[in-house]
């Protein structure tokens, strides 16, 4: 239950934890923005390191990420009562810990609840409010959403209000129903085009929490309107807006559904991102419940850039751009931007479209588990992941496929 | 190879610029104020010193070179040592060779570092890359929760308790009452060390130094140098130096000093632990604690017993650290590696004033630097006998 907010008292200003890191150490972010666990691994005698070094301890080969065993055992813990950083200081006590990984190097850990010198640990690489991978011990199967200093790492959608701001998308209605499910506070959910009948507006009302609200992200003034109403109260945005409009260069309509495209997709994600942004980084620190994430609903054809779906994939590539804007500007709240590629979904405007797609419920799933998590790169779709696998494995060979009309 | 003695190497002119638990000067300030000590202590004006050994954390943009520039030196041997606690082992090692073979006649060894309410936080910041990017992130920035992380299991493996490493900062503010200098001023008891405020357990604070501004130094030379110019010194007779020792234990429980303990008796020519007094490098009193059984004092299994049945203070039976040592004198920065060595060449040389160790013959100091990530990488030690 979400315990009102007294408005006399001042909002806690946002602080991060340290974000120095060498440019190595930064490799750490990319697996733990998608939550894999990889570790510095030497690419000559095999044996993993930690901290990230520049060359292998004891061959000095060069290293690279690999995914490595997560077990690990708890040599000494304490909590640190009087911390030198004011992040830190104002979150103590802190648990950490001194750990003997399984597969060979100690570490410094954020450490997890009730966990004492000698007992085995789940190690996980999070990202931290600074946006920067740290490594997190737990015990096996250990319940972790009460503990703090978990709840710092992740974007539980429990008690926190959430913003989806395209009520037509094929995930929008059972994403409101994971939210409410997951504990979501209230799910404020746009309507572009209010005046236009929305099929499923009754089943959204039967949501507990659900409210519908008019908001078209093509309009400066919608998007304002609404910011004015709600833009403090939202904790999690999840932009859904979309105009899927399959076709290549040459379809009669090309430069007509380009331009809508951009206007719903790059310009609509930036209109939001000038207003609810800086609302939302102003609020990363606002109580235990304050603003965490937001979520960009892309496809994976802004990355893999497919002729069939010439202005589609184009205006999601400029989104994807915008959103590396947006995430700096979040990041200096502490408020992360997760990014969510999927493949294409169960719509209208893909039915031509060989399967597998993506059904709307295992999108909003994945986007809520995304939250736990704390992720910052969620793949959805079989479709997805090869394509991007294909990608980054030979990408001359994926543009020639896609030329041929080879998904 | 067997290594050579530091035969006819002596070590005179002990200074300290009196610390400031903070100081608006910068660190260059500080190493001035040294070497006109030092000047002043030797009668050899500072621009005839010509060798110049300086560790500092907080001399940037300078390095030693600069320096020989801003305070009129024209050195012919110049040594850099930002290597933290370690680094008055180290400077003598070397100064101690360099005038040995002649390269130079006197070194100017000094370590000076300056402190603002900031500047402590902002040090940690930049401390090393392994701390930067797996050690600070964690909010155990600062060695306070890196030492907890050692001390825990430390005295897990030898049975330590609080109780026992008490004994060790309890004699040391016992020894800097004695000491002007030492910024520490009101006495501290056993239940005070017990029931202070814990800052990352098993460390409390008074566990912790206290950062400060100041500076410590003296000259090393050769005897004849020192009898020409009539200055009272100790001679230098045995040296030990390890940086990284045990890279592959998991966890500190002991330190660099264990793998060349019996080359440092041995050169000294005595048998373990037959010193009249020792200084610990004391950031962190359970390091202390690992020194006295890494020298070889008592195992570390005995430690508990070995705590217990000594008196610390400047008239017991093992008088150890003095001064009172960084734990209740100050942290100066890099200094912290030099206050033993310094100190110990006070009491040889007679000049220690109240807390002057009656008889003292021949003294041990050691050092200890830069927690890089999860252990101290340096570890030193220094025994010094009268002439």
């Amino acid at each position: 239950m979400r315990i009102k907010k007294n408005p006399v008292l001042r909002t806690r200003r946002p602080l991060l934890p340290p974000g120095a890191r060498s440019r190595a150490a930064h490799l750490l972010a990319a697996a733990a923005g998608q939550g894999r666990f990889d570790l510095p691994c030497c690419t000559g005698c095999g044996r993993f390191a930690w901290p990230m070094p520049e060359l292998c301890a004891a061959c000095l080969s060069e290293v690279a990420l690999k995914p490595a065993p997560t077990g690990a055992t708890v040599i000494s813990a304490t909590t640190a009562e009087v911390p030198a950083d004011s992040y830190f200081r104002e979150r103590a006590p802190w648990r950490v810990g001194l750990v003997q990984m399984d597969c060979g190097p100690q570490a410094v850990v954020h450490l997890g609840p009730d966990c004492a010198p000698g007992d085995k640990v789940a190690l996980s690489l999070m990202l931290d409010r600074a946006g920067q991978a740290v490594l997190f011990a737990a015990k096996k199967g250990q319940a972790m959403t009460a503990d703090p200093q978990w709840h710092e790492m992740t974007a539980n959608p429990r008690d926190r209000r959430v913003l989806i701001t395209d009520a037509r998308h094929v995930a929008a209605l059972p994403l409101a129903c994971a939210l409410a499910k997951a504990g979501a506070a209230a799910i404020l959910v746009g309507v572009p085009e209010d005046w236009k009948p929305l099929p499923t507006r009754e089943a959204f009302a039967a949501i507990p929490g659900v409210s519908l609200l008019p908001l078209d992200v093509i309009s400066d003034r919608s998007v304002e309107d609404l910011a004015r109403d709600i833009g403090g109260k939202v904790e999690i945005l999840i932009n859904t807006a979309d105009l899927p409009r399959p076709g290549g260069l040459g379809a009669p309509a090309a430069a007509a559904e380009a331009r809508q495209a951009m206007e719903v997709v790059a310009f609509g994600l930036m209109r939001l991102a000038r207003v609810f942004g800086p609302a939302m980084a102003g609020r990363g620190a606002d109580g235990d419940k304050g603003a965490v994430a937001w979520v960009n609903v892309a496809s994976v054809f802004g990355r893999v850039h497919a002729p069939g779906l010439a202005g589609y994939g184009a205006a999601h590539a400029a989104a994807l751009a915008y959103g590396q804007a947006l995430r700096a500007d979040l990041a200096q709240g502490g408020v992360r931007l997760m990014t969510v590629l999927s493949g294409p979904t169960e719509d209208d405007w893909f039915q031509t479209f060989p399967q597998p797609k993506v059904g709307g419920s295992a999108l909003a799933n994945a986007i809520v588990s995304g939250l736990m998590k704390g992720l910052e790169e969620v793949v959805v779709g079989d479709l997805a992941r090869d394509l991007l696998d294909r990608l980054a494995e030979n990408p001359k060979a994926v543009e020639r496929e896609l030329a041929q009309g080879r998904f | 190879m067997a290594r050579q003695g530091y035969d006819g190497v002596v070590l005179a002119a002990p200074v300290t610029v009196p610390y400031a638990r903070f100081s608006t000067r910068p660190a260059q300030w500080w190493v001035g104020k040294a070497l006109a000590a030092l000047a002043e202590a030797s009668g050899i004006a500072h621009r005839d010193f010509d060798g110049f050994s300086l560790a500092s954390f907080s001399m940037a943009p300078d390095s030693a070179i600069g320096l020989t520039q801003h305070f009129g030196l024209s050195p012919r041997f110049l040594d850099f040592l930002p290597l933290g606690g370690v680094a008055g082992v180290a400077s003598i090692r070397r100064a101690a060779r360099i005038v040995q073979a002649g390269d130079a006649d006197v070194v100017a060894c000094i370590a000076a570092d300056t402190n603002a309410p900031q500047s402590f936080r902002q040090s940690l910041e930049n401390f090393s890359r392994f701390s930067q990017d797996a050690v600070y992130p964690y909010g155990a920035g600062g060695p306070n929760v890196s030492f907890a992380l050692i001390a825990q299991a430390y005295m897990a493996e030898t049975g330590l308790t609080r109780a026992d490493i008490g004994q060790l900062a309890v004699a040391q503010r016992a020894n800097a009452l004695k000491n002007p200098n030492a910024l520490m001023k009101k006495p501290l008891s056993l239940d005070e060390y017990l029931n202070s405020r814990p800052i990352a357990p098993p460390i409390h604070l008074f566990d912790c130094v206290m950062p400060c501004a100041g500076a410590e130094g003296f000259l090393v030379m050769r005897e004849e140098t020192a009898k020409a110019q009539g200055l009272p010194f100790v001679r230098l007779t045995a040296a030990i130096e390890r940086h990284n020792g045990y890279p592959d234990d998991p966890v500190m429980l002991r330190g660099g000093w264990q793998r060349d303990v019996a080359d440092l008796w041995a050169m000294a020519g005595v048998a373990p632990g037959t010193v009249d007094l020792v200084q610990t490098y004391d950031d962190y009193p359970v390091i202390s604690a690992m020194q006295l059984a890494d020298l070889g004092f008592c195992t570390a299994k005995g430690l508990p017993e070995f705590l217990n049945s000594h008196d610390f203070t400047t008239t017991g039976d093992l008088p150890h650290n003095t001064s009172g040592g960084q734990l209740s004198a100050g942290q100066a920065g890099c200094a912290g590696g030099h206050i033993g060595l310094v100190e110990n060449i006070r009491q040889l040389t007679g000049t220690a004033g109240a807390r002057q160790v009656k008889g003292a013959r021949r003294a041990l100091a050691m050092g200890f630097g830069m927690i890089n990530f999860d252990r101290g990488l340096g570890s030193g030690a220094v025994v010094l006998e009268a002439a």
